[in-house]
């Protein structure tokens, strides 16, 4: 899995830059990839979950003693099998594999099953009873942080896991200087990753040596395999979690979920092979999407349109357990900033826990409904002052290289030139405002981090390793610990590899799969492995090459500075017929060594890292990436439906590694912000989900796709690989409030609540019809 | 469950099974047959990733008893490729990036495969229409509808 497939280009033509299909394009199209579900396990149990029929309740009993008696039962566990919390932040690790004493939503795990079928496993679930005495539930912040609301972590008065109060610059100043000062109040629903491949995971105890090996769904292999050793009282080094072809992630994957641990505590109780596939209702409980937000949100400007003050309070409604919350809500504040110049940004987050599945890291983390808020306002804003939004935009870039006013170093902005392109391309000028009724335009930018600069588990370790192994036949192993979930991560390290050694696809392989075999890595979040995996590559890639010239020299019997490698032929510089082959300098640079393997790394300075207040480790990054969007819509005046016709967007990744790649990446993550714009939200009765299927989480489909037509805009980072940075976030975040925007253009009513579903919008629109008929003379409001 | 001998024509190979008559088709198809191509991406009947051709058409192997195609020709994303030659419809998806995390492209590549065999030239909007059911979480759609018009436009790939 992951071989290198043979896709050579033109000879001579660049590996960077190139739009090649993915490495492993070929596995996935012929049906070959093998997936967790996909692999061998005929001596595999059938591993089960049984799950909390409560919101909130305390454990008093969990009878499992019918189930234990079951014929073809092999193991139960319930909480008693780990008393070890974990979470993906050492500083909020309060959630257990399976409840102990208490269930915090309805649908949590407490109690397993490993057993010879799944009919047997199932039977065993129905004869698994809890005994609880009920607490109080809560589904929303309101209710949560009301006064006397039980709390759901004894630690955790008035169930408010994190708040952060940020003020930079002079904020009443700033608003004391605006002309214009207007606030909003936005909810923006709970949505959910919704990624193909429900999850699934294969764990093999290996009673004699105490040793386990997971084969999971993860994006972060390496902390899962952290996780499994702490949670199984396990030396690290008798872990081994290897990561098979992934059906998509967006976040949902960037933690341990309870499932994997749960999978292995059953391997070893049952003390064997145990296979958990979760259905895709599970799937939705395990949730880990992005929660439901609200945005409160006060900005000043000049009559010109230049910011001069911005406040929000955001609140987060984070589930029942920690995970990325406090990150996310970290997030939520830092990147107010880094896109626009604001002088004084005020900034104040509630995370706040619910008796719901808990929310974690979703494509933009923490920043979409933010900025969705922010360039709704600034909208409206702009048309109130008579400005152009355009106008309003362009009077505030940044100007690159910059440190913002929170410590985030700008180092390249290609903004600009994304904003000009949806202007011109959309033909903004010629038809904006000259639509026929019930159609309009939308615009708005958005932005994101090329890697978290501060890992989640700082060790002291690079940030990103990459070893390359050349051996006897001239092949190069790209080992990585990155994981490649459909992003296509395997196939950029290996255009970087390439680039630097001459060399095409088909002298690459790209192992990127196993905590045993490849160097370990952060993980696929935060749109990191561009940049830092990439920077780490091209190391490496350099540090080979550095063998191969050496090698070349000795056998060209000239100084190294005088060795001239022209794609695999290496010779002596401008002297034609003294060519070797690249299998000459290999052999050549194997005499006395043997198979060579050559390590790349990379760490982000301490000047990129953030500032010093408590909390500046979120936010900060090597370099953000920018988009512009405008989205043309018609909305049915009848059904109050929201069609997109057509969406223009622009994003500047630096450098596109593979166009290709690039445009696939952003068109996603255009389609992903129409979903939350338009369908979809996550919905509960009293903690029962509603819509934990894939027909009532309404995903917009092919049908209702319209036409993406992308821009990738260059800015080349100097810090990036070829100076690239990321592409599969950045836009997402500028669809959301581009799609809001062009409905008030065609309505001219400003819905403050995603989705934009036909009722909310027909209901804006009966309300506006009722406040003209009570207010004639006034014109309306 | 009882089990019953089935007859059917598996990617283009006759084969008998002795299969249980609760069976679903892509329970056979992944579990008895060993042909993993075909995913499981729902609870039933949701997103079109074990769409499978039967007869030619496209069909929802996880809404199908296997007991039910006795008799049948039963075709997955495997039994496209020839002699380890990728489809043109297969190859149009690898080079245009139709797939990217992969899991939805084999029920993709099939729902494809069934337009294109009665209707070899469609308009996006057929294509659109024919693909309908089949949820992708990644691309966005638009180089899935670039991957179906390549193959069918009989333009070198």
């Amino acid at each position: 899995m992951n071989d290198a497939t043979p896709l050579r280009g033109k000879p001579g033509q660049p590996m960077v830059g190139r739009r090649a299909p993915l490495i492993d394009g070929i596995e996935k199209v012929s049906g070959r990839a093998k997936y967790t579900a996909d692999l061998e396990h005929t001596d595999a149990l059938v591993g089960r979950i049984y799950r909390s029929p409560y919101s909130h309740a305390r454990i008093l009993n969990v009878d499992v003693s019918k189930a234990r008696q079951l014929p073809g039962v092999i193991a139960v566990i319930t909480g008693e099998a780990c008393d070890k919390p974990y979470g993906i932040l050492p500083i909020a690790q309060n959630e257990y594999p399976l409840a102990r004493d208490r269930v915090r939503y309805r649908g949590e795990p407490v109690a397993a099953v490993a057993a010879v079928d799944i009919a047997t496993a199932e039977a065993a679930l129905r004869l698994i009873h809890m005994e609880v005495e009920e607490l109080p539930a809560y589904y929303d912040v309101d209710s949560s942080r009301a006064p006397g609301a039980v709390n759901l972590h004894d630690d955790r008065p008035g169930n408010l896991e994190r708040e952060v109060h940020h003020e930079f610059g002079d904020v009443a100043a700033g608003f004391a200087a605006a002309d214009l000062v207007r606030e909003e109040t936005f909810e923006c629903a709970e949505v959910t990753h919704m990624h193909m491949e429900p999850h699934a995971a294969l764990a093999e105890y290996d009673v004699e040596r105490d040793r386990i090996t997971l084969h999971s769904v993860t994006q972060v292999p390496f902390y899962v395999h952290l996780r499994i050793a702490r949670c199984l009282d396990l030396d690290e080094s008798k872990v081994r979690v290897i990561k098979p072809f992934i059906g998509g992630g967006f976040g949902a994957r960037t933690e341990t979920l309870n499932f994997e641990i749960i999978a292995c505590l059953l391997a070893r109780a049952a003390g064997g092979k145990v296979r958990m596939k979760l259905s895709r209702e599970e799937t939705f409980l395990t949730h880990r999407g992005r929660p439901h937000t609200r945005v409160k949100l006060k900005i000043g400007m000049t009559k010109q349109g230049k910011l001069t003050a911005c406040q929000c309070e955001a609140t987060q409604t984070g589930g029942a357990y920690g995970g990325y919350g406090i990150v996310t809500i970290l997030y939520a504040g830092a990147l107010l900033n880094a896109i626009y110049d604001i002088p004084a940004v005020q900034y104040d987050g509630f995370r706040v826990y619910a008796n719901r599945p808990t929310c974690g890291a979703m494509r933009g983390h923490g920043t979409v409904d933010v900025r969705h808020a922010f360039e709704c306002l600034l909208d409206t804003m702009a048309t109130e002052a008579g400005l152009d939004p355009f106008q309003v935009r362009r009077a505030n870039l940044l100007k690159a290289p910059v440190r913002t006013i929170n410590d985030m170093e700008v180092t390249s902005y290609g903004l600009p030139e994304c904003i000009d392109w949806v202007e011109e391309a959309s033909g903004w000028r010629q038809r904006k405002g000259k639509l026929p009724p019930g159609k309009g335009l939308g615009f708005a930018c958005s932005h994101y981090v090329s890697g978290a600069a501060k890992p989640v588990h700082w060790t002291g370790e690079p940030h990103a390793v990459v070893n390359l192994k050349l051996d006897f036949d001239g092949g190069i192993t790209i080992l990585t610990g990155a994981a490649d979930i459909g992003q296509g991560s395997s196939t950029i390290l290996a255009q970087v590899v390439g680039e630097v050694l001459g060399v095409d696809f088909d002298r690459l392989t790209v192992i990127a799969n196993d905590s045993r075999i490849t160097p370990k890595d952060n993980g696929s979040y935060s749109s990191r492995v561009t940049f830092m995996v990439g920077n780490a590559a091209l190391e490496a890639a350099q540090n080979l090459k550095a063998i191969l010239v050496s090698a070349a020299a000795r056998k060209l019997a000239v100084p190294t500075e005088e060795v001239e490698c022209l794609g695999e032929t290496y010779r002596i510089a401008g002297q034609q017929g003294s060519d070797i082959s690249f299998k000459e300098v290999v052999t050549e640079a194997l005499v006395d060594t043997g198979t060579l393997t050559v390590k790349g790394t990379f760490t982000v300075p301490k000047q990129f890292q953030g500032g010093k207040f408590h909390g500046a480790a979120v936010g900060p990054s090597m370099a953000y990436s920018y988009a512009a969007c405008v989205v043309e819509v018609t909305v049915d005046e009848v059904t109050a439906r929201v069609n997109v016709d057509k969406v223009w967007v622009a994003h500047d990744c630096g450098f596109a590694l593979n166009p290709l790649s690039v445009e696939g990446q952003v068109q996603g993550a255009v389609w992903m912000g129409l979903g939350q714009a338009l369908s979809e939200e996550t919905r509960f009765h009293e903690g029962l989900p509603l819509a934990a299927n894939m027909l009532d989480y309404r995903v917009p489909t092919i049908v209702e796709s319209p036409p993406i037509e992308v821009k990738i805009v260059e800015s080349i980072d100097p810090n990036g690989p070829f100076g690239a940075k990321e592409a599969s976030e950045g836009a997402l975040s500028s669809v959301i409030p581009a799609v809001a925007n062009a409905v008030y253009d065609a309505i001219k009513v400003r819905l403050l609540e995603t989705p934009l579903t036909p009722e909310r919008i027909m209901d804006a629109l009966v309300k506006e019809e009722r406040a003209k008929k009570r207010a004639p003379a006034a014109g309306g409001r | 469950m009882s089990k019953s001998m089935l007859r059917l024509n598996l990617n283009g190979q006759n084969g008998e099974y002795a299969v249980a008559d609760n069976m679903l088709l892509i329970d056979f198809l992944r579990e008895v047959a060993h042909l993993t191509g075909t995913k499981m991406g729902c609870d039933g009947g949701e997103c079109g990733a074990c769409t499978v051709l039967i007869d030619g058409r496209p069909q929802l192997s996880c809404l199908t008893l296997a007991a039910s195609c006795a008799g049948r020709h039963v075709e997955t994303v495997e039994g496209c490729a020839q002699g380890g030659r990728l489809s043109r419809l297969q190859r149009a998806f690898n080079e245009k990036l139709g797939s990217q995390c992969g899991y939805c492209t084999p029920g993709m590549i099939m729902a494809a495969e069934g337009l294109l065999r009665t209707n070899p030239h469609p308009t996006d909007s057929e294509t659109q229409e024919a693909l309908g059911g089949n949820i992708c979480r990644c691309t966005g759609y638009v180089k899935i509808i670039e991957s179906v018009r390549a193959a069918a436009s009989g333009e070198p790939l």
